[in-house]
């Protein structure tokens, strides 16, 4: 900074916009405007608002509405509830979309289709997939026929933890999918072919080439599947139990704001949840950035 | 010698699918492999058709007369649609759906694709800062937000309107549109503009008559994919809305979670129009873009 404007005592400064142009502020900046103050207003501001009047509660010292959440167990249980349902659909989407989204990697035959049938769930949204469950999974649906056809015992899949765990899978399944399909296919396959050409076994080139050239996809869609799983809503309600088993932490934040209009409470609890998402994310940040980062890709140079 | 090996190697692990978990030794590599692929295509298999009932459930019930416990129902009937057409309010939510989407998917077009211009295009102070605030909303579930976001409504006395509605759909839409059009402007070669400008093109004309064709298939498929999704936003509308501004998917939810509602067969018929809805929608972004982005997108 002094060497530039020792450099420059000799001549006029330049004027501020010139200035600015060079650091890339110029006119054009100006269409990014209206989208920046939307976010800001919409996004940034209610965050700071809700912050702000969750320390305001309806009765009681500033506190009160996080002394509140956390001394009753009813309420602070919903954190545990919604990590035992959050973390085995994560688990179980990365375990059964990870090995689909490798094979369907490379282009073949069907491949849109798979996509496009995936692709349902998300277009579809949550209301009505456990609308569809009611039927599916009822003691009378298709599912537990199938099951008495195939001389197994029925199942009692609605209504109960199992209810909310397949809707949240329906959902976070496909989402981890196409996620992990679009990390795995930038991975070269001349990578693979290298390795095997000096002389590495199938074994080597899964656990030594391709895994640690997958990692960080798995482990973007494992985290970003626990912060969606950890929001479930709906589905805890229409088809779960949501005064015991899948009394999840957005049951309180729902409760709290359409049942008794105590907004204060409401953001104070959407707020712990935030700070759970936000420390996922930072998890995720972090160990992405202890894994291989190098180039995926087996081209020159 | 060194291009027979590499032949050879690309050709051996062609003729089998990868496994993912590799059996030491070249022997038993094929039937070990075709296991992992058996496994695996038969988990993707029941997934599928679990999905597929799920969702053929509601289209058959809604066609149904009664439907007891068998595999098919007793009778197909259109009463239901008639009857749903007839539900006070069904209508309503239809028209407000549609306004909801329609205006939600304006705005972020008119705001999300100049952003996403300048920020494909250019490098300024401050640029990850932003990058970072357009992601955080995508991202985040929405129920992170939507209730502190209705309370803000409520307080600036906007609660239950369609504004508000529009308002709060806007947030993810928004920067949804920015993350689509992004890749696309990176696609146009900076040369056409400046070709455009030694031609003397002034800003408008380079806006509208070199840029704005070039974008139209991405600002098409940003459109599409962000009406598919509003439409099927549930969490924010749900905390805002009011009676007579709920959309489709709120309306059903309400129905769903009433005990002593309706008839599962009405709700399935109100659902349909909904699956309609989407399914055009999700036909017609699959013309122009791979929709996928749409929701994995965020995450690149």
């Amino acid at each position: 900074m002094s060497a530039m404007s020792e450099a420059q005592a000799g001549r006029p400064r330049p004027p501020l916009r010139h200035r600015l142009a060079e650091r890339g502020v110029d006119g054009t900046l100006v269409l990014l405007l209206p989208a920046v103050v939307v976010v800001a207003g919409l996004f940034v501001y209610p965050f700071v608002y809700g912050v702000s009047i969750s320390f305001e509660p309806e009765h009681g010292g500033p506190f009160a509405n996080y002394t509140d959440f956390f001394s009753d167990p009813y309420l602070s249980g919903s954190i545990l509830k919604t990590l035992a349902l959050a973390l085995p659909v994560s688990v179980a989407s990365i375990v059964i979309a990870a090995p689909i989204a490798f094979q369907a990697r490379r282009d073949f035959r069907g491949r849109r289709a798979i996509t496009l049938v995936l692709m349902l769930p998300l277009t579809f949204g949550s209301i009505l997939i456990a609308q569809g469950m009611q039927r599916f999974f009822a003691p009378f649906g298709w599912a537990n026929l199938a099951l008495e056809a195939l001389g197994l015992p029925q199942g009692s899949f609605l209504y109960n933890y199992t209810g909310t765990f397949i809707a949240t899978l329906l959902t976070t399944l496909p989402f981890s999918f196409l996620l992990m399909m679009g990390f795995f296919g930038g991975i070269d396959r001349t990578l693979e072919n290298a390795a095997a050409t000096l002389g590495a076994s199938r074994a080597a080139r899964f656990w030594r080439v391709v895994l640690p050239l997958a990692m960080p996809g798995i482990l973007t869609a494992f985290m970003l599947a626990l912060v969606e799983s950890f929001a479930v809503f709906p589905s805890a309600i229409l088809v779960g139990q949501p005064d015991n088993a899948t009394h999840v932490l957005t049951l309180p934040i729902y409760q709290a704001a359409s049942q008794r209009s105590d907004y204060t409470a409401a953001a104070a609890i959407a707020i712990i949840m935030t700070v759970i998402e936000l420390a996922i994310l930072g998890i995720m940040v972090l160990v992405r950035g202890r894994l291989y980062r190098g180039p995926a890709g087996g081209g020159k140079g | 010698m060194t291009a027979t090996t590499t032949s050879l190697a690309s050709a051996r692990s062609r003729d089998g699918a990868p496994g993912l978990r590799g059996a030491p030794g070249l022997r038993g590599t094929l039937s070990r492999v075709t296991l992992t692929a058996v496994i695996t295509w038969f988990a993707a298999l029941c997934f599928v058709v679990v999905l597929l009932g799920v969702f053929v459930s509601v289209l058959v019930t809604s066609f149904a007369t009664h439907w007891g416990g068998t595999w098919w129902p007793d009778g197909l009937t259109l009463d239901w649609y008639r009857q749903a057409i007839d539900t006070p309010g069904l209508a309503r939510s239809i028209v407000t759906t549609f306004e909801v989407g329609l205006a939600v998917v304006a705005l972020a077009l008119l705001f999300g694709v100049p952003a996403g211009y300048v920020l494909a295009r250019r490098q300024f102070p401050g640029k990850s800062a932003v990058m970072l605030v357009m992601l955080l909303p995508v991202i985040l579930p929405p129920m992170t937000y939507a209730v502190q976001l209705a309370a803000m409504m409520y307080r600036i006395g906007l609660g239950g309107s369609l504004l508000a509605v529009i308002l709060v759909n806007l947030v993810p839409t928004l920067p949804l549109v920015i993350l689509i059009t992004v890749p696309f402007v990176e696609q146009i070669s900076p040369d056409i503009e400046s070709a455009a400008k030694v031609f003397g093109a002034g800003h408008l004309q380079l806006f509208g008559r070199v840029l704005v064709p070039l974008l139209v298939p991405g600002v098409v498929a940003a459109g599409i994919l962000s009406l598919v999704r509003v439409l099927g936003s549930f969490e924010l509308t749900f905390f805002v809305s009011s009676a007579d501004t709920q959309t489709l998917v709120v309306t059903i939810f309400g129905k769903l979670s009433d005990p002593g509602g309706v008839s599962a067969s009405l709700t399935a018929a109100m659902t349909v129009f909904y699956m309609v809805i989407a399914l055009i929608g999700l036909a017609v972004s699959l013309r122009f873009s791979n929709p996928a982005q749409a929701f994995t997108g965020a995450a690149r």
